[in-house]
């Protein structure tokens, strides 16, 4: 309806048709607007592989470092209840007592399993797999310790359990040394959450140079359609309907870019297939690399998506508001 | 129709563009505005489309005051004036049907309607056959008459024009002013703002003369103007 003018139609609301065609007349005006934006993209190739690019590669970055962090959580979960207390026996320690402390530790509620190694076992199967051989033949006395495995009970296999087990088991008075083998594992979980971290960092980084490219490159654009917004600024266009093909324009910028962030996943992953495959052997596992489910995927576009509309909205409410009629 | 009240005009810097300019035109009526280039002609038209601000006084269109227009409603104010420029404002690198399609497509009128009623409106400055041409190829009188076509397709009840027949001779100026007349006789108001006074001269149409930002005549107290040469 008219502001100045009560009772002049004006517009489609008020052209005489139904509400129906007017919503179909709403969405194929969006709809052809959406096409023209990807249009003007296809007609300029150059600039528009090279913005998709950045944004693609940019998203790529933070998602395979993702990857990474989530498929070593992966493997190192199979790991954490593997948890097995090395007790170090003092070498002062009599076979006689040795053996009265694993009569006292298989009474324990908190461990599962006791296995004692006498040192002298202990240097044959070092012997054995050392390959140094006979040279271990000349020493004079034997330089290792007994060594008393214990396994906790699942309940105490935890890391923070099993530390408070351990901690109990070093004041046995034939205990030398004790060791957790989960210690490696908690450092491991530690640099993993500074390798997080530092994901979240450089995505965050890059999502914000992301957000500043597009907001250029659509400033660019609106300063090369200036003309033609003044003249639609002239004959009645809202701010709103003005900004719409920018938006559009940031929407393909950003799935383009995201479908393009897809498939270099897909391809880092696959490069890099055959070097986690010879890892894996290393640790004698048999280990698959997960790549992007199908949820990730979709936030790694909708991601990518949300980044090329901020950048190009804030680019709109900026730089359209500038261009006034003179 | 328009109604100016104690209007004065100071862009920033201090040049005084309008001083208290008053004056009124009827609904359905012709006007020219007419004065010396940097009389304030292009200032006064600004004022009526809000491309401007007046920094005294009230303009009203229709009996609503401008100034409680804000700045979102300014899009759906330029929906009620037909607007027509010396330089065209057409789009250079869109067909003349697309041009002409503009104020519909920004008012979400459907494809069918869009398409009957920009041919009629071509029909109207007798460009029917031009529809597929790009504005480039077509003469300086015909682009103007493209630029009319656009201002009317969505009939507004106001055509306000800012040196319509600039660049053309004489008898295309007719022409356009004849053009103008036609739509004036449908019920339009028009206000023409022209230092042509040839063409006025040519015409018994109401004449407001502009001279230093102030109104030395309005047309009303004397028909021929008070002569400002």
């Amino acid at each position: 309806m008219s502001l100045l003018f009560k009772g002049r139609p004006q517009g489609a609301s008020d052209a005489r048709i139904g509400t129906v065609q007017t919503i179909m007349a709403f969405f194929i005006s969006h709809l052809r607007q959406a096409l023209g934006s990807l249009g003007e993209l296809w007609r300029q190739p150059a600039a528009s592989i090279m913005t998709v690019g950045v944004l693609g590669l940019s998203i790529t970055l933070p998602s395979t470092l993702y990857i990474m962090v989530k498929n070593t959580e992966k493997i190192s979960a199979g790991w954490e209840q593997a948890s097995e207390i090395s007790l170090f026996l003092k070498e002062s320690t009599s076979e006689a007592s040795a053996q009265q402390l694993l009569t006292r530790l298989n009474t324990w509620p908190e461990i599962d399993t006791v296995t004692f190694i006498p040192a002298d076992d202990a240097l044959k199967e070092f012997q054995h797999l050392s390959g140094l051989g006979d040279a271990i033949a000349y020493l004079e006395s034997n330089p290792l310790p007994d060594v008393v495995l214990v396994a906790p009970v699942e309940k105490h296999a935890t890391p923070q359990a099993a530390q408070m087990l351990l901690d109990k088991l070093k004041q046995q008075r034939e205990v030398d040394i004790g060791k957790l083998d989960i210690e490696w594992l908690e450092r491991l979980y530690a640099v993993l959450d500074i390798i997080r971290d530092l994901v979240t960092l450089i995505g965050g980084l890059l999502f914000i140079a992301v957000v500043l490219i597009i907001g250029n490159t659509i400033r660019l654009n609106i300063l090369n359609k200036r003309d033609e917004i003044m003249v639609m600024k002239l004959v009645g266009a809202t701010d709103a309907f003005i900004h719409r093909p920018f938006l559009y324009t940031g929407f393909w910028y950003g799935l383009l870019g995201g479908l393009i962030a897809w498939v270099a996943v897909i391809l880092i992953l696959w490069w890099m297939d055959s070097s986690i495959q010879a890892f894996a052997a290393l640790y004698q596992k048999d280990f698959a690399i997960t790549g992007l489910s199908g949820s990730a995927l979709f936030t790694m576009l909708g991601l990518s998506v949300l980044l090329g509309l901020v950048g190009s909205l804030i680019s709109v409410q900026r730089h359209v508001r500038e261009i006034e009629p003179k | 129709m328009i109604k100016f009240e104690q209007v004065s005009k100071t862009y920033p810097g201090g040049q005084r563009a309008l001083s208290k300019v008053n004056f009124h035109i009827e609904p359905g009526e012709m006007a020219f505005l007419t004065g010396h280039s940097g009389a304030g002609k292009s200032t006064l038209l600004k004022l009526i489309s809000i491309m401007e601000r007046p920094t005294v006084g009230r303009v009203l269109i229709n009996g609503h005051d401008l100034n409680s227009i804000s700045r979102r409603q300014i899009a759906y104010i330029r929906r009620d004036i037909g607007m027509i420029f010396q330089s065209h404002q057409l789009l250079m690198d869109k067909t003349v049907f697309d041009n002409v399609a503009l104020p519909l497509v920004i008012e979400g009128y459907t494809h069918k309607e869009t398409t009957k009623r920009v041919h009629a409106a071509l029909e109207m400055v007798g460009l029917r056959d031009k529809a597929r041409n790009l504005p480039i190829m077509l003469s300086g009188g015909e682009q103007q008459r493209v630029g009319i076509a656009r201002a009317v397709v969505n009939k507004p009840p106001l055509l306000l024009a800012d040196e319509p027949t600039g660049n053309l001779d004489p008898k295309l100026s007719m022409e356009i002013v004849r053009l103008f007349e036609d739509f004036n006789q449908a019920g339009v108001s028009v206000f023409i703002a022209t230092h042509d006074l040839g063409l006025i001269a040519r015409m018994k149409y109401r004449t407001l003369t502009l001279k230093n930002g102030q109104m030395i005549t309005d047309g009303l107290t004397d028909a021929n103007g008070e002569g400002w040469s």
